[in-house]
C-alpha cells in the first residue's frame, strides 16, 4: 500500500525498486534532477497529457498503456517520431502497489513496442479521498523529418478523410466495464502506438493533416480541423466502420460512436489523388485492417462538419456538449 | 445484430419515400409521439426526404421533458441532503431547475449516481445500509415496469433505505388532451412502440373512434418510421380513421400482460402535471398507497418549493406541436444544450436537442 509521507525515503524506493527496474536506460538511472539527452537535429514536437481513467484497468488496456500511447500518438499526429516520454505519478494514499507495479509494467510494455525512452519522471502522493487510485502525466518529445508539413490548418477544399479503422472501440470498452453494465461481449480497447502506422501513411501520399481521435471521438476531431482549416467536411456516415457490438452497445445507451473516444485509429486527410495509395498502406498494416474513406473535405459550409445519413438525409454533427449521457429509454 | 442493418437499409428507405409520395395527394398533419421517434426522424433527416405536404410534428412523449418543474425542484432538494445516495438516467442531470441542476448538486458534494436501471439502484441500497438511496422514477408506460419492480425488490429484500421519486406519465390521456386543445392540427399519430410493447394498443381504438383519427403503433428505426408514416398516409388519403400496428415484431394487441399486472399492483393513476403544458388529469401513475413507504416525497417531506420557469422558454408549444424548436426566438441563441432554458434543449429526445445536436440551426444549401 502507498503511505502518506512528502516523498523521502518512500518515494526514493518506489525509483530505485519499481520505475527504474521497469523503464531501465541510461538516461533515467542517472538520476540527476533532471535527464540529460543527446541532441537530436531538426524540429521538435513537445506535448503532454493527463490521465484519469476509470476503471484503471480494462479489455485490451490500462491506464499505464493510455498514458505511454496518448502522448505517443499525438506527437505521431504532428508528423513526428516519438523519442522521449516524462512520466508524473500521483498516487492516492492506500493505493496498492501490486496495482502501480502492474500498471508500471503495462507502460514499461508499451514504451518498448512504442521505441520511446521514459527518461524522467515524478511521485507524488495525495491523502486518501484526494485522488481516484492513480492519476498519470506524461509528456513526450518527438523528431519531426525535413520536409514532413503536417497540420490542423492545412485541409483543403477537394482532400479526402480517411480513418484507419473501426470508431468507438475504445469508449464503449470504457462504458462497458463501468459498474452496471453487464453485455454479452467484451468489447476491447483499440489502445495501440500509432507512429508506425502515421510514418507509412507519411509515405504514401501528400498527407496535410492527421488526428487521433480520443475524446469526443471522429466527430469532435472533424469539427476542429474544420474550424482551424476554415473548410467544410463531408461525410458518409454509412462508409464509417463501426463494430456491430461497438454499434449496439451505442444504441441500447442512446449514444453516437462518431462522440466516442479511440486510442489507437487515425484520421488522415490527404490530397485526392494520394487517398487510394494511403488507404492500400493503412490496410496493409496491422492497426488499419479496416481503414476506410468516410468523406472529403469541401468549400461549402466553413466550419460544419456534414454527414449524408443512411438513407440518404443530411445532418450537422456539431461539438459534442461534454460527456455523451446515456438516455432514459 | 441484424436490426444493425435490416431497419436501417438505404435502398429500402428510397423505396418507402417513394411509396409515400406516390399516395400523398394533399397535404397532411401527423404527430410522432415520441421523443424516440423525434430523435430518429431529425437524425436520419426522414423529415427532409418526405413530401412537403406530409408535416410531422413532434409530441411530448420526451419523459424527461414533460417531468414537472416542480418534481425536479424536489429532486434537487433530496438529492442535496447529506444522506442521500441520488440515482437517475444520465440525461435527467442536465435538465435545469428553477436554478439548478442535478449536475451542480454533485458538484456541490451532493452524492448524485447515474444508473442504467431502477434495479442498480436497489442493489445500491443492499450495499450502502447507512445511506438513504433514491431513485428518480420518471418515465411513460415504458419503463414503469422496471420502476414497479424495483419496488417490489426492495420489499422483497425488506429495505429500509430504498424509495423512489415517482413522475410517471402515460399516453393515451396525452393524445387526448392534443386533440381537444384548441387549435390543434394533429390529423393522425404515429403512437411509441415502445410504450405499446408494454401495453398493447387495446387503449387506442376508442380515441381513434372518438377522434376519427388514424392511430398507427410505429417503431425508431428509420424503416419503422417510414413504414408507421406510409400507413398512416394510406388511411388518411382513403378517409379512413382506426388503429394499425406498423411495429408487430415489438407490439401485440394485448401487450405485455405480466408486466401489466406488475404496474397495476404497484401504481395507480393520478391526475398530472406536464412540464410547458399543464395539469392533465389521469394522466401519470403514482406509487399505491400499500407502497407509500417506498415513495420518496412521502418520506422526504420537502416543503417551501417555489418554482420559477423561465419566462423565454416555449417549451410548452414546442411539446404540443405548436411550434418548431428552431421558430423559437431562443433556440441556439439564449437556449443551447449548453444553457438550456428548458428540458427540451436537453434530453436525447427533447425536440430542440434534436434539432440543436443535428444542426437545424443552419439552413445548408448541400446538393451533394
Amino acid at each position: 500500500m502507498i503511505g502518506h509521507g512528502g516523498g523521502g525515503k518512500l518515494s526514493s524506493e518506489l525509483v530505485e525498486h519499481l520505475f527504474v527496474p521497469a523503464f531501465r536506460n541510461t538516461a533515467l538511472e542517472n538520476l540527476g534532477d533532471a535527464s540529460v539527452l543527446p541532441g537530436i537535429g531538426g524540429r521538435l514536437a513537445f506535448s503532454t497529457d493527463s490521465f484519469v481513467v476509470r476503471p484503471l484497468f480494462f479489455p485490451g488496456g490500462s491506464i499505464g498503456d493510455l498514458a505511454v500511447n496518448g502522448t505517443v500518438n499525438d506527437l505521431a499526429m504532428s508528423g513526428a517520431k516519438p523519442l522521449y516520454l516524462s512520466a508524473g505519478f500521483i498516487l492516492e494514499e492506500g493505493f496498492r502497489l501490486e496495482l502501480l507495479g502492474g500498471i508500471v509494467e503495462r507502460m514499461a510494455a508499451a514504451a518498448r513496442r512504442a521505441g520511446v525512452l521514459i527518461v524522467t519522471g515524478d511521485t507524488k502522493v495525495v491523502e486518501r479521498g484526494h485522488g481516484d487510485g492513480v492519476y498519470i502525466n506524461t509528456a513526450g518529445i518527438g523528431l519531426i523529418a525535413a520536409g514532413v508539413d503536417i497540420g490542423p490548418t492545412k485541409a483543403h477544399p477537394g482532400d479526402v478523410v480517411i480513418v484507419s479503422g473501426t470508431i468507438g472501440d475504445h469508449g464503449m470498452a470504457i462504458m462497458s466495464v463501468r459498474e452496471g453494465l453487464e453485455f454479452d461481449t467484451v468489447i476491447e480497447s483499440d489502445c495501440a502506438p500509432l507512429h508506425e502506422l502515421a510514418a507509412r501513411v507519411m509515405a504514401a501520399g501528400e498527407v496535410h493533416v492527421m488526428r487521433d481521435p480520443t475524446r469526443g471521438g471522429v466527430a469532435s476531431s472533424l469539427n476542429e480541423i474544420a474550424a482551424s482549416s476554415r473548410v467544410g467536411v463531408w461525410l458518409d456516415e454509412p462508409s464509417i466502420p463501426v463494430q456491430p457490438d461497438v454499434q449496439s452497445a451505442c444504441d441500447l445507451l442512446g449514444m453516437d460512436p462518431i462522440y466516442v473516444a479511440n486510442e489507437g485509429k487515425l484520421i488522415a486527410i490527404v490530397a485526392a489523388e494520394s487517398a487510394e495509395p494511403v488507404l492500400a498502406a493503412m490496410r496493409e498494416h496491422e492497426l488499419g485492417t479496416r481503414a476506410a474513406i468516410i468523406g472529403r473535405i469541401t468549400a461549402d459550409h466553413p466550419g460544419l462538419l456534414v454527414a449524408k445519413t443512411g438513407i440518404g438525409g443530411t445532418r450537422v454533427i456539431p461539438m459534442q456538449l461534454g460527456e455523451q449521457l446515456p438516455r432514459i429509454c | 445484430m441484424k436490426h444493425l442493418t435490416e431497419y436501417r437499409d438505404g435502398e429500402l428507405a428510397q423505396k418507402l419515400f417513394k411509396e409515400i409520395r406516390d399516395i400523398t395527394t394533399r397535404p397532411w398533419a401527423m404527430m410522432e409521439v415520441c421523443g424516440g421517434q423525434t430523435h430518429s426522424i431529425i437524425r436520419n433527416g426522414i423529415d427532409q426526404l418526405l413530401p412537403e405536404s406530409i408535416e410531422l410534428i413532434h409530441g411530448p412523449g420526451c419523459p424527461v421533458c414533460v417531468t414537472p418543474l416542480e418534481l425536479i425542484d424536489r429532486a434537487l432538494a433530496i438529492a442535496a441532503r447529506p444522506e442521500v445516495t441520488f440515482c437517475s438516467f444520465g440525461d435527467m442531470l442536465r435538465v435545469p431547475g428553477s436554478d439548478k441542476d442535478l449536475f451542480r448538486i454533485k458538484s456541490e458534494g451532493g452524492d448524485v449516481r447515474v444508473v442504467y436501471s431502477p434495479l442498480d439502484a436497489v442493489q445500491l441500497a443492499r450495499q450502502l445500509p447507512h445511506r438513504e438511496v433514491v431513485f428518480f422514477g420518471i418515465g411513460f408506460e415504458t419503463t414503469a415496469p422496471a420502476n414497479a419492480m424495483a419496488v417490489q425488490l426492495a420489499r422483497q429484500l425488506k429495505l429500509k433505505n430504498f424509495s423512489m421519486l415517482v413522475s410517471h406519465v402515460l399516453v393515451p390521456p396525452a393524445i387526448e388532451a392534443i386533440m381537444t386543445s384548441p387549435g390543434n392540427r394533429v390529423q393522425a399519430f404515429l403512437a411509441a412502440g415502445h410504450v405499446c410493447s408494454v401495453m398493447g394498443y387495446w387503449q387506442y381504438p376508442p380515441l381513434a373512434e372518438r377522434f376519427r383519427t388514424p392511430i398507427v403503433i410505429t417503431g425508431f428505426e428509420p424503416l419503422d418510421v417510414l413504414e408507421g408514416i406510409r400507413r398512416t398516409v394510406m388511411l388518411l388519403e382513403e378517409g379512413r380513421y382506426g388503429v394499425d400496428n406498423a411495429y408487430e415484431r415489438a407490439v401485440t394487441e394485448e401487450g405485455n400482460l405480466p408486466a401489466q399486472a406488475m404496474l397495476e399492483e404497484v401504481f395507480e393513476v393520478t391526475d398530472r402535471a406536464w412540464r410547458g403544458i399543464g395539469v392533465i388529469p389521469r394522466s401519470g401513475w403514482r406509487l399505491r398507497e400499500t407502497y407509500r413507504e417506498y415513495d420518496a416525497e412521502h418520506r422526504f417531506n420537502v416543503t417551501g418549493i417555489h418554482t420559477v420557469e423561465s419566462p423565454e422558454c416555449h417549451s410548452g408549444e414546442v411539446l404540443q406541436g405548436r411550434l418548431k424548436p428552431n421558430e423559437c426566438p431562443a433556440f441556439g441563441t439564449k437556449c443551447t444544450p449548453r444553457k438550456p432554458l428548458g428540458a427540451t434543449m436537453v434530453s436525447a429526445e427533447g425536440a430542440c436537442a434534436a434539432y440543436y445536436n443535428y444542426g437545424r440551426f443552419v439552413q445548408l444549401a448541400v446538393a451533394q
